[in-house]
């Protein structure tokens, strides 16, 4: 009988948040956002690349910047000899620039001032590049006016220098790198949506919980099922629904990247990225991709997503069973949502504890801090998390979801107990000594 | 026969007892009226019986062997402080509770399809809980509780929230529940349903039976043996050799009141027959005590 009686509360408290209009507005939106995330930055780069180079005028009266006017597929720039920014300006309309860029001739201190002339408005880069581009020359005119010998290979030893020093800090190569930094994108994904998942997941056990109390229907409830199976039955109610979002989160992502991006000629980029999976933020990859292009590539195939979606899996579930059940006791010993702030704290403060934990743990995963961050159950699930992508030992793994798994079980028998006498308590608002005692009734 | 026998329960709650040793027994079919203030311990009795709490020594005897798990499904309770879903659908939300109840969803439909046409209010199905009254959302209550066919009803303050017509309502509903086998345990503090409604009662204070018995023995035992005569005429009473002693004589409503203290042993018929000689006797009636009296007589001297 109590078997049946639990499913018949997993069902409707499945039931009812599946059911409303806010869940199925988030579930079906996400995907379409996930994607968006996933497809528009490839849009934009499919399409500027199409695009001429820009051709861009420039009037040199300094005589040393215009070599240093780098040019690139988007940005072409033009010297202009024999004639005045001002005549140029005059039949801008005639000529086929996007603007007009007047370099002054070299003043006492041996600086130039630019203006640049355009019908639209100059975007970010290309105001960006011009400045740079003019600031590179002036320094080196200036350096080179300082008749330093040998001054080109002191400036080649100095870059050189600073660009070893970069790799140092990283350890290995190039492929490495890049490789360490998505798993770091990974890694902080997940664990940051355990954290959230968990809280919010957590917190609607605990509102449940109250509304049952409040409307006072819970001591109908009780008298036809144990407190302990109506607890877990709206823990495992609730899961279900997160699960379930998270299926069709998934599914729904894939298949939206994938229609739209065999429609709009994006095959392989779509491809590699529904293979990505929804955890990964797309935009970082594509900027990365443009970036590092074939090796990022090839580490974003090397990541193995299965251990990853199937440990986040896991994680996400253990993770929430322990904390909505320390909801669920602090839910049924208060009357109103209000009075849960001084309980709610031991709650809050280690998962948040987890979360810089994590932090931590992206700069040093193999830290004595990091290894017990991913064992202690009340932070694993957000630390392991951050781990897993570096690679985690297997014994170290099987111990931290053993813990987890005991503690939970330890955890809703305690819970479980609280939960079993607050929920019949009304009026005084109950302190750490009452439900001290409550546990012991 | 008795649904329902409690051996020496008792609960405490930390340094607090709420029961301390309480035996009473419920006989099938009857309504049992359980009294007491507010805090004598009535809700953890109705909750031990109801399985919500165990107690911490004692016996509860279920249809004479001892409770199972599975008995809760012979129980209908509808507690005082009651309340439902506030923003699920009626029809839905009744079917949830007697699915709880070890009911299918294809007999609690039938089941509720019928009490909602006999209340009246088939076109509740599919409204949502908040947008009713009190008063309607305790009708739903009522079907809640008694849809799937209990052997034993616990009943706390049924009647409180509703108007004279529904207490009337659920009045004769109580009645067809006892007709059709029904046990029903009835806590109120409402004296004048107890005499009208219950058969025994028990009497809890301060965590302890006062007294348990049928309503008509505990009335006599706790009256004073007095009987009250009303005849015409405006010359006092005369008792002549009747075994009693006059405890007060006056004008009552145009005709007189005496009220005479018997004495142990005699009869009705003795008394009678001594009085109908030199009076004109209108009425003639044992004056038991209201169980208002006896409850605060109880209450108060505990």
């Amino acid at each position: 009988m109590g078997k049946s009686k639990i499913s018949v509360i997993i069902a409707r408290e499945f039931a009812i948040r599946v059911k409303k209009k806010s869940f199925i507005l988030t579930t079906l939106l996400t995907p379409i956002l996930f994607a968006a995330l996933m497809v528009v930055p490839g849009l934009i780069a499919a399409y500027s690349e199409e695009d001429e180079a820009r051709k861009i005028a420039v009037v040199d009266n300094s005589g040393v910047v215009m070599p240093y006017m780098q040019s690139d597929s988007q940005v072409e720039f033009c010297q202009i000899v024999g004639a005045t920014v001002e005549e140029l300006k005059e039949g801008f309309n005639n000529l086929d620039y996007f603007a007009v860029v007047g370099i002054s001739a070299m003043d006492s201190s041996k600086n130039v001032s630019v203006v640049t002339y355009s019908k639209k408005q100059l975007n970010m880069d290309i105001k960006g590049r011009i400045s740079r581009n003019v600031e590179e020359a002036v320094e080196q005119h200036k350096l080179q006016g300082y008749g330093i010998p040998q001054l080109e290979e002191i400036m080649e030893d100095i870059e050189s220098d600073v660009k070893l020093s970069t790799y140092t800090l990283d350890e290995s190569g190039e492929e490495k790198v890049s490789k360490v930094e998505i798993f770091m994108v990974i890694g902080y994904i997940a664990s940051f949506l355990i954290y959230m998942f968990i809280f919010m997941f957590g917190s609607m056990v605990m509102r449940s919980v109250i509304e049952e109390k409040t409307t006072r229907i819970i001591e109908v409830i009780v008298s036809s099922v144990k407190p302990f199976q109506i607890m877990m039955g709206k823990i495992i109610g609730v899961a279900s629904v997160a699960l379930t979002q998270f299926l069709i989160w998934i599914v729904f992502t894939m298949l939206i990247v994938t229609v739209a991006g065999q429609a709009l000629g994006l095959n392989e980029a779509a491809q590699t990225m529904s293979s990505v999976s929804s955890e990964v933020p797309v935009a970082e990859i594509t900027s990365a991709m443009q970036d590092d292009g074939d090796s990022l590539l090839q580490a974003l195939k090397d990541v193995n997503y299965v251990q990853i979606i199937g440990c986040f899996i896991i994680y996400f579930v253990l993770g929430y069973l322990l904390y909505s059940s320390m909801f669920a006791a602090v839910g049924a010993a208060v009357d109103n949502e209000a009075d849960t702030q001084q309980l709610i704290l031991p709650i809050t403060m280690p998962l948040i504890v987890g979360l810089f934990l994590m932090l931590h743990t992206f700069q040093y995963p193999d830290s004595a801090l990091s290894f017990w961050g991913s064992v202690i159950p009340f932070t694993s699930p957000m630390v392991m998390m951050a781990r897993i992508a570096y690679g985690v030992p297997a014994w170290e793994l099987a111990l931290s979801i053993g813990v987890l798994v005991l503690t939970f079980v330890g955890m809703a028998y305690l819970s479980g107990r609280i939960y079993r006498v607050g929920i019949l308590m009304y009026g005084k608002k109950p302190g750490w000594k009452e439900i001290w005692k409550w546990l012991k009734y | 026969m008795e649904i329902i026998t409690c051996k020496d329960i008792t609960k405490k709650f930390g340094n607090y007892t709420a029961l301390n040793s309480v035996s009473l027994s419920i006989p099938k079919g009857e309504i049992f009226g359980l009294l007491g203030p507010n805090g004598a311990g009535k809700t953890t009795l109705i909750r031990i019986i109801n399985q919500i709490s165990l107690p911490d020594s004692g016996e509860l005897l279920f249809d004479g062997r001892p409770v199972k798990l599975s008995d809760v499904e012979q129980i209908g309770y509808l507690p005082e402080e009651r309340g439902l879903y506030k923003k699920m659908k009626v029809g839905e939300q009744a079917i949830y509770l007697a699915k709880l109840k070890g009911m299918t969803t294809a007999q609690a439909t039938k089941e509720l399809k019928e009490w909602f046409v006999k209340f009246g209010i088939q076109g509740w199905w599919d409204k949502k809980v908040e947008e009713f009254s009190k008063g309607m959302a305790q009708k739903i209550q009522f079907i809640t509780t008694v849809m799937h066919k209990p052997k034993l009803l616990i009943l706390d303050e049924p009647f409180s929230g509703f108007d004279p017509v529904n207490v009337n309502l659920i009045r004769k509903e109580i009645l067809a529940l006892k007709e059709a086998g029904t046990t029903i345990i009835l806590s109120t503090h409402n004296m004048e349903s107890v005499e009208e409604l219950c058969d025994s009662i028990a009497l809890i204070n301060k965590s302890n039976l006062v007294v348990t018995g049928k309503v008509d023995d505990i009335r006599r035992q706790y009256g004073n043996n007095h009987v009250e005569v009303i005849y015409r005429g405006l010359e006092p009473i005369s008792l002549a050799l009747a075994p009693v002693e006059l405890v007060s004589d006056g004008d009552y409503k145009g005709n007189r009141r005496a009220v005479l203290d018997v004495k142990p042993g005699a009869t009705s018929a003795q008394i009678l027959g001594e009085l109908i000689k030199g009076n004109d006797i209108v009425s003639y009636q044992e004056l038991i005590p209201r169980m208002n009296d006896i409850f605060i007589k109880l209450v108060t001297n505990n």
